[in-house]
């Protein structure tokens, strides 16, 4: 099965059966990592570029391998030595890129809807790896897939998601990912971090995390962006922790099938204590893992590839 | 766009839309010199009188857009006072009023001569231009407000900009009194307003940064109780949200000497117009929820909202061809506002047409002090032939601004307006 759109834009574009496409062609290529010569001729004689416009060492990286894996070429574009620094547009800077020939152009940019943008203006399948606080679809297939790899299925499992809800990508790609896989999902943060109407997720809101913590499956813990808080959203990182952190406290007290999740970087000692990098259910090396069989999925769907998955 | 120069010319066969009356009724107008003669249900065209065939259509004073930018002095690139002027023409504006957020923003008496001078050169709508409050709109000085009412200034605004600081809002407030003419907030406390799109479930869904509209309210409840303390005379502008409207109406239930105007967009748009993160859908104050649009309906309706103005803001299709955040706020309106009213507050019945005219031609002459929007004898013809059952698509390639920034390229409209005359110039559209 493809998929409808030859973008991957959003979870928002996908329905159901094209999100467990894409999770099922990650099970094909996450058994090819295990393999002692992990790469396949998938994509031979295809290239992408990694348009990142801001700072990333897990997509920038797992986006990349991904493509060496499937043997398809992949360019780095970074933002501080590219014309970019010159005041050249978006538009003008992709392109350039596509006039050399990439068929594919996988991208980050800060503004919401860049991706979007982009796709209607190239010719080149376009991927979004994170646009602003829109949305960042592989982070969600990964962390889907991943749960998948313990739980099973999420249909019926009780999600919660923790902390700045308002500015994450992450956040707003996993709602409609885990709400479309048949999950229960809650949010939790400060008041000041949950965005207007985002019960239209299909979500519950909680303001307090002991109060919902212990009725849940699945603990996805978000990072404190503090580069994307533009004004004061909680008193001192003490407090937040506080209130709002994964301690060693609240650690202990989790039911013992509980899984965490964390999309990365942690910002260590802030939303998760050191303890939890310990915790055997805590799933953040994992997702590092599956991301790079998710997003072989994903460039190979997008480039069209099939049957040509073989040693 | 050219004008015909009309000695004796009789509008034949229409209906006279008669705003101060709240009236529209069967007449001919005969027009000798650039002068109304006669408005009666039927004249004989005589010797040497043209007929223009209104039949089937109405006769209208011309309109008034006491808001716009026409980018001249600065970027010409995106428009000129005399392209302005031209598509201000064709979309049934007479008179308009520019903002001073040029490149020099409009501070002097020098700068304000410059514009009217250019726009009679043109010889399309005629300027009445705005001055700054401030100097350099920085919110801090007070510009040369009488020196510029002096050269034609008709109000100050620091728009694009709001006063920041209260002390300086009330100086210009009590200062303007002196010359009776009214101070255009732009209302907006910046440090609510984090992007432009508006907070709310459309924001959230996009991850858009975004500012509430109580970032505009705050502000226009402070601005109308200084204007209650000052006694001055204060005007409220692009009104775009449901909790403005309520302080509006209720500075009007207390006497405070405010006005209000809003713009099409804010009417017929809300801010699902910006799912697919188009940039033509990004202004300022932003598009907002449902319900904001039908309070601003029915402050339209209850005369809560004074004035139309359509904003009309230029910029060039490579400004616009950008990210969401990267993108300039503002869309063009000369040509589609008189349209896009007609089928949202005439045809969908919140305003009858006399009324809704009234909005656009008595209004704003009222609160900028210019002479009253008459169909009658004795007056200077200042007209506007309206083909209301006319259906037309705006297409890119007929837009007669500069600039091409619209949501509504594309779009079937319903209601014209079909010609325009000024004086002794007659321009068919």
């Amino acid at each position: 099965m493809k998929l409808r759109s030859r973008h991957l834009l959003g979870i928002e574009g996908l329905d159901r059966s094209e999100i467990l496409t894409i999770l099922d062609q990650a099970r094909t290529f996450r058994e090819v990592l295990d393999r002692p010569i992990p790469i396949v001729p998938a994509l031979r004689g295809r290239t992408v570029v990694n348009l990142f416009f801001e700072a990333s060492t897990r997509t920038s990286t797992s986006f990349g391998l991904a493509a060496s894996r499937l043997s398809c070429g992949c360019v780095n574009f970074s933002k501080a030595t590219s014309a970019v620094s010159k005041g050249e547009t978006l538009l003008d800077t992709a392109r350039n890129i596509e006039a050399m020939g990439v068929d594919g152009i996988i991208i980050r940019h800060q503004s919401p809807g860049a991706p979007h943008f982009l796709s209607r203006h190239v010719k080149a399948f376009v991927v979004n790896a994170g646009d602003g606080a829109h949305e960042h679809p592989t982070q969600a297939l990964l962390d889907a897939f991943t749960l998948r790899e313990k739980l099973g299925s999420l249909d019926g499992k009780r999600i919660l998601i923790v902390g700045d809800i308002a500015h994450s990508r992450v956040a707003r790609s996993n709602l409609l990912c885990f709400t479309k896989l048949g999950a229960e999902v809650a949010v939790c943060g400060p008041p000041t971090m949950i965005p207007p109407d985002v019960e239209e997720y299909g979500c519950e809101v909680f303001y307090r995390l002991d109060r919902i913590l212990n009725e849940v499956d699945v603990v996805n813990m978000l990072r404190v962006q503090q580069e994307r808080i533009t004004s004061s959203s909680f008193p001192t990182v003490r407090e937040y922790r506080a209130f709002y952190g994964l301690t060693a406290e609240r650690l202990r007290k989790l039911a013992p099938e509980v899984v965490v999740t964390h999309p990365g970087p942690v910002n260590w000692g802030v939303e998760m204590d050191f303890d939890v990098a310990d915790f055997s259910r805590a799933l953040v090396l994992p997702q590092v893992t599956n991301g790079v069989a998710v997003r072989m999925a994903v460039l190979f769907l997008l480039a069209g590839g099939e049957g040509e998955v073989r040693s | 766009m050219k004008a015909e120069t009309k000695d004796r010319l009789l509008l034949q066969g229409g209906s006279v839309v008669d705003p101060l009356k709240g009236s529209v009724r069967r007449a001919d107008v005969l027009v000798v010199g650039g002068r109304i003669e006669k408005v009666e249900a039927s004249i004989a065209a005589g010797a040497g009188t043209e007929v223009l065939d209104c039949r089937g259509k109405h006769i209208a004073p011309g309109l008034v857009d006491m808001h716009c930018h026409l980018r001249e002095p600065g970027r010409e690139d995106e428009e000129t006072i005399a392209s302005g002027t031209a598509a201000a023409l064709a979309g049934g504006f007479t008179r308009v009023c520019p903002m001073p957020n040029t490149e020099p923003a409009i501070d002097t008496e020098a700068q304000v001569r410059f514009e009217v001078r250019r726009a009679a050169e043109a010889g399309f709508a005629r300027l009445h231009p705005i001055g700054c409050c401030t100097k350099g709109r920085q919110g801090k000085e007070l510009a040369e407000i009488g020196s510029m009412v002096d050269a034609g200034a008709v109000a100050f605004s620091d728009d694009g900009s709001p006063i920041d600081d209260a002390q300086v809002m009330r100086r210009v407030l009590e200062y303007c009194k002196a010359f009776d003419v009214p101070v255009i907030s732009h209302c907006e406390v910046k440090e609510l307003v984090e992007g432009v799109a508006n907070e709310g479930r459309v924001s959230t869904k996009l991850g858009l940064k975004s500012g509430p509209d109580v970032a505009e309210s705050a502000q226009a409840a402070r601005d109308v109780l200084l204007a209650e303390f000052t006694r001055a005379r204060l005007h409220i502008a692009h009104v775009s949200a449901k909790s403005t409207v309520d302080v509006i109406r209720w500075a009007k239930a207390r006497s405070v000497q405010v006005t209000a105007e809003t713009c099409p967009h804010y009417f017929v748009l809300t801010e699902d117009a910006l799912t697919d993160f188009d940039t033509n859908c990004k202004v300022n104050p932003p598009l907002r929820a449902e319900a904001d649009r039908r309070a601003v309906i029915a402050g339209l309706a209850d005369g809560t909202i004074d004035a139309i103005a359509t904003d009309h803001a230029p910029h060039l299709k490579g400004e616009k061809e950008a990210e969401f955040d990267a993108a300039p706020p503002g869309i063009i309106g000369f040509e589609t506002a008189f349209s896009l009213g007609y089928e949202q507050l005439v045809l969908g019945r919140a305003l009858p047409l006399a009324d809704y005219i009234a909005r656009l031609a008595v209004a704003p002459r009222r609160i900028l002090n210019l002479p009253p929007a008459a169909v009658a004898p004795a007056s200077e013809a200042e007209l506007v032939v309206l083909d209301l059952k006319a259906e037309w698509k705006y297409a890119a390639d007929n837009v007669r601004s500069l600039s091409r920034n619209s949501p509504f390229l594309g779009r079937v409209m319903h209601g014209r307006v079909s010609a325009a005359l000024l004086g002794e110039k007659l321009f068919r559209f």
